[in-house]
């Protein structure tokens, strides 16, 4: 039967080509505009870390006095750590793992001939972050615990950075100036950039860029290196910032934390923490104020979509539902105006079932043909999107996934506009018809 | 006309008659607001900025010389700059520039007591304290980007300074009102908390480097202080079509007073490109939301079309019939615009709240200001002008129709 209503619902669309074309036309529109947000909304709320996101956490506590007032268009201070607070955390060692970390753009003297100084972006970091966050190393191997301690001039780098540094020679061993400190090379990892970069300062850019070299948070503080991120003070003068005060805040903490169990006992531990400072005066608000967020809840809590994307997704989404009121009356007109020829059918003995069946695989026939018009203009969108300046525009690329939502939405999409108007027209009542004819 | 036959016949499509006026409703709420949209970036991109744009163009420099004088640096570079052919004037400023948005603002108060009512306060909200945009230079800065002073006078050579604070500013006329409603600015002094700036000179406009609310987009202010890092970036104006090569020249000139030193290429812009690059996410919106009204009337207009045609052809009978009773080609023609009048006017009815409910929406979550109303009366035009246009091809053909239609069987 299948065949025959495909064969039945393929001569009913060939008969008003226009107007079929017209219906794929505006289904193709909505959806490839549908499609083109949702991907980009897919690529900016993917998970950076699969496999290993559950059991990242990072802690946040509150070190702001009562009376700070944050202000609307600037940047909370206690998104980030003081040094004493993550010196502490860090010392407790109450996870799996644990590391303090903050960004950093340092210049690099290359000392291969024909090469001029160039900047790079970097991670001032503990030992403690290459095993927590499963960074790829091709060559050596990260620093140690010992080595944070004893502020050692270690630096791992990229591989994009080392082939720079060093062309085909190994790096390992060799010396690299980076602003005016010389530092071992001990590893060097594969290009390895999670998107977003998650552990990255929250008002940075988080879709471009990686991390071109690693070295010891230690070292960096004691060289009084420049960051990137966002540094907050909150008292006036020296202590307001200075690195290593406690009246700033411009460190990132993450830790790994295995179980259910162990995620409890740390964010009771942070509230103790907290409760502890307090009772010492560091602290004002309330030890209740930490928080431990799961790397997506950290996502989540930082908002990094844009709202002009969700904008132009509601948009899009506004114009496919359109769309589809504008299907649902043409259908329903046509099926309609085939009142006599149901009734024909009717009488021959066809049940509403039959009809409704037939008239559902005419409108998902358009739905399929609109589907494959919507991706070729979903990857036309999403080129355009690659275009734009922004730093997850080179994201925009589609997957199997949506590859196959497209057209699984564009079927869903189209056989829900036929449902009312097949309803209809099956409800169609055969003997008034056939006595016109 | 008689409207009453028209009611009656539409009361026999009942469900697609609803529909239609649903798709007209929902274009009409979607579009009114659309426009808006594209009225409030199109405002926003073609903010002025006081400066004479079109004849500028920067290049960012960074020193890597360990100990060398930066000030003494600039004079040199500035010198070299001079000397390219085709450029007027040459300034260096530490990185503030209008949209460039490397912004660096400080909170500024017209008197002490103010100051004194901000920290009781905890904020500068109300406490008649600003916070503008920071602006320095080296001298000629106010001519190089074309600034035009409205009151008082550009600084002084002695005013310059290039450690601690200077002791004068220029600031805008917007600021100047902010901080001295309804009194005379110029010659007052401001403070910072630590030092008194008295203003010496009123300019008419210039923009922040980073645009945050209407209100407080010009308030900025100039002080006489020397850029003294070893990063620093270059103001060239030339005529508008020389840029591009003065900047490449510019490039050259400053390698040849000093090699050591990075110069970024992606800071080598004309004011056109800084311009271009600060609204580029604005414009991508504009054309998206045109394309978007675009499509959603186009739409409209085959939903309209595509009906009508159907409606034609079903009822050619019945058309044929009246017009062998006497119905002539125009009354046809008037029966489908006026069916269509109707079935688009309850849609506009329903659409019209329906963009005041949308723009409340907007308003809650994207902070869209309130739709002006008379954006609706002229969104119902529109739709009813799209709505007219596209029946009316069916409507001829309707009208074509041969009263010996109605004698044959079908």
């Amino acid at each position: 039967m299948f065949g025959y209503y495909l064969d039945l619902a393929r001569r009913s669309l060939k008969r008003t080509p226009i107007l079929t074309g017209l219906m794929v036309l505006a289904i193709g529109l909505g959806i490839g505009a549908s499609m083109t947000m949702l991907t980009v909304l897919h690529v900016m709320t993917d998970d950076p870390m699969p496999g290993r996101s559950a059991q990242l956490y990072t802690p946040h506590l509150d070190p702001l006095p009562l009376d700070y007032k944050q202000r609307g268009d600037s940047p909370d201070p206690a998104d980030n750590f003081t040094w004493p607070d993550a010196m502490a955390l860090l010392k407790a060692h109450k996870a799996t793992r644990q590391a303090a970390m903050a960004g950093g753009s340092l210049l690099v003297r290359p000392t291969r001939a024909g090469l001029r100084p160039f900047d790079v972006d970097g991670r001032y970091t503990t030992a403690d972050f290459f095993a927590m966050f499963g960074v790829p190393f091709e060559r050596g191997q990260g620093w140690s615990a010992a080595d944070d301690e004893a502020r050692t001039h270690v630096v791992v780098l990229s591989e994009t950075l080392d082939r720079k540094l060093f062309g085909g020679a190994n790096g390992i061993g060799q010396m690299v100036r980076l602003g005016d400190n010389d530092f071992r090379v001990i590893g060097v990892v594969d290009d390895w950039s999670p998107k977003p970069m998650f552990y990255a300062d929250p008002g940075l850019q988080h879709y471009s860029g990686a991390d071109q070299f690693f070295l010891p948070l230690s070292a960096a503080v004691d060289l009084k290196l420049p960051t990137n991120g966002n540094q907050s003070g909150w008292v006036k003068g020296e202590a307001g910032i200075s690195l290593t005060g406690a009246e700033m805040t411009w460190l990132q903490f993450w830790v790994q934390l295995d179980t259910p169990a162990q995620v409890a006992a740390y964010r009771q531990y942070l509230v103790d923490y907290s409760a502890q400072q307090k009772s010492l005066g560091r602290f004002q608000r309330p030890p209740t104020n930490a928080r431990l967020y799961s790397l997506m809840g950290w996502l989540a809590h930082e908002n990094l979509v844009p709202n002009d994307v969700r904008l132009q997704l509601w948009l899009a989404l506004g114009f496919l539902f359109v769309c589809l009121v504008n299907i649902v009356a043409l259908l329903l007109a046509k099926f309609l105006r085939r009142s006599g020829e149901i009734s024909v059918r009717r009488a021959l003995g066809a049940r509403r079932r039959d009809i409704f069946v037939q008239l559902g695989i005419e409108s998902a026939l358009i739905g399929v043909a609109g589907g494959a018009l919507g991706l070729a203009i979903a990857q036309l969108g999403l080129w355009s999107i690659r275009q734009r300046p922004d730093d997850y525009a080179k994201l925009a690329q589609m997957d199997a996934s949506m590859l196959l939502g497209t057209l699984a939405m564009a079927i869903v999409a189209s056989v829900l506009a036929g449902l009312l108007p097949a309803w209809r027209a099956c409800r169609v009542a055969p003997a008034p018809q056939l006595k016109g004819v | 006309m008689q409207i009453r036959p028209i009611l009656s016949t539409l009361g026999h499509h009942k469900l697609t008659v609803l529909l239609l006026a649903f798709q007209v409703a929902f274009t009409c709420a979607i579009v009114c607001n659309v426009v808006f949209m594209i009225a409030n970036r199109v405002q926003r991109i073609s903010v002025p900025t006081g400066i004479a744009e079109n004849e500028l163009s920067v290049i960012h420099s960074k020193g890597i010389e360990k100990g060398a004088n930066p000030v003494a640096q600039h004079v040199a570079d500035l010198a070299a700059l001079r000397a390219i052919p085709g450029v007027r004037s040459a300034v260096a400023v530490s990185y503030s520039l209008p949209l460039n948005q490397n912004e660096s603002s400080s909170g500024i108060c017209p008197s002490k007591q103010a100051l004194d009512r901000a920290m009781q306060l905890n904020t500068i909200e109300g406490s008649g304290c600003m916070q503008p945009a920071v602006y320095d230079g080296t001298p000629g800065l106010i001519d190089t980007l074309g600034l035009h002073l409205v009151a008082g006078r550009d600084f002084l050579p002695d005013e310059y300074v290039s450690k601690g604070k200077p002791a004068v500013a220029i600031v805008t006329r917007a600021l100047a009102q902010h901080l001295y409603p309804g009194k005379q600015a110029l010659g007052q002094s401001m403070y910072d908390g630590d030092n008194y700036f008295r203003i010496v000179g009123i300019v008419d406009t210039l923009l922040r480097p980073n645009l945050r609310t209407p209100g407080v987009d010009g308030d900025s202010m100039i002080w006489p202080q020397l850029p003294d890092s070893a990063g620093v970036t270059y103001v060239l104006r030339s005529a508008p079509g020389d840029r591009q090569r003065v900047l490449q020249a510019a490039e050259a000139a400053l390698f040849k007073v000093s090699p050591s030193r990075l110069i970024d290429t992606k800071q080598m812009q004309t004011y056109t490109e800084i311009r271009a690059a600060y609204f580029e996410r604005d414009t991508t919106m504009i054309g998206l939301l045109i394309a978007s009204a675009l499509g959603l009337l186009f739409v409209t207009a085959l939903g309209i079309a595509g009906l009508a045609n159907f409606w034609v052809q079903q009822r050619t009978r019945s058309i044929g019939i009246r017009r062998a009773i006497g119905a002539t080609r125009g009354d046809i023609l008037h029966y489908f615009q006026t069916e269509n009048f109707l079935i688009v006017t309850a849609g506009i009815v329903l659409g019209v709240l329906l963009a005041i409910a949308l723009n409340l929406l907007l308003m809650t979550h994207y902070e869209l200001p309130r739709l002006p109303l008379w954006y609706l009366p002229i969104g119902a035009l529109v739709l009813w002008a799209l709505g007219q246009l596209s029946v009316l091809s069916p409507a001829l053909r309707a009208a074509q129709v041969p009263p010996v239609v109605a004698t044959r069987s079908v």
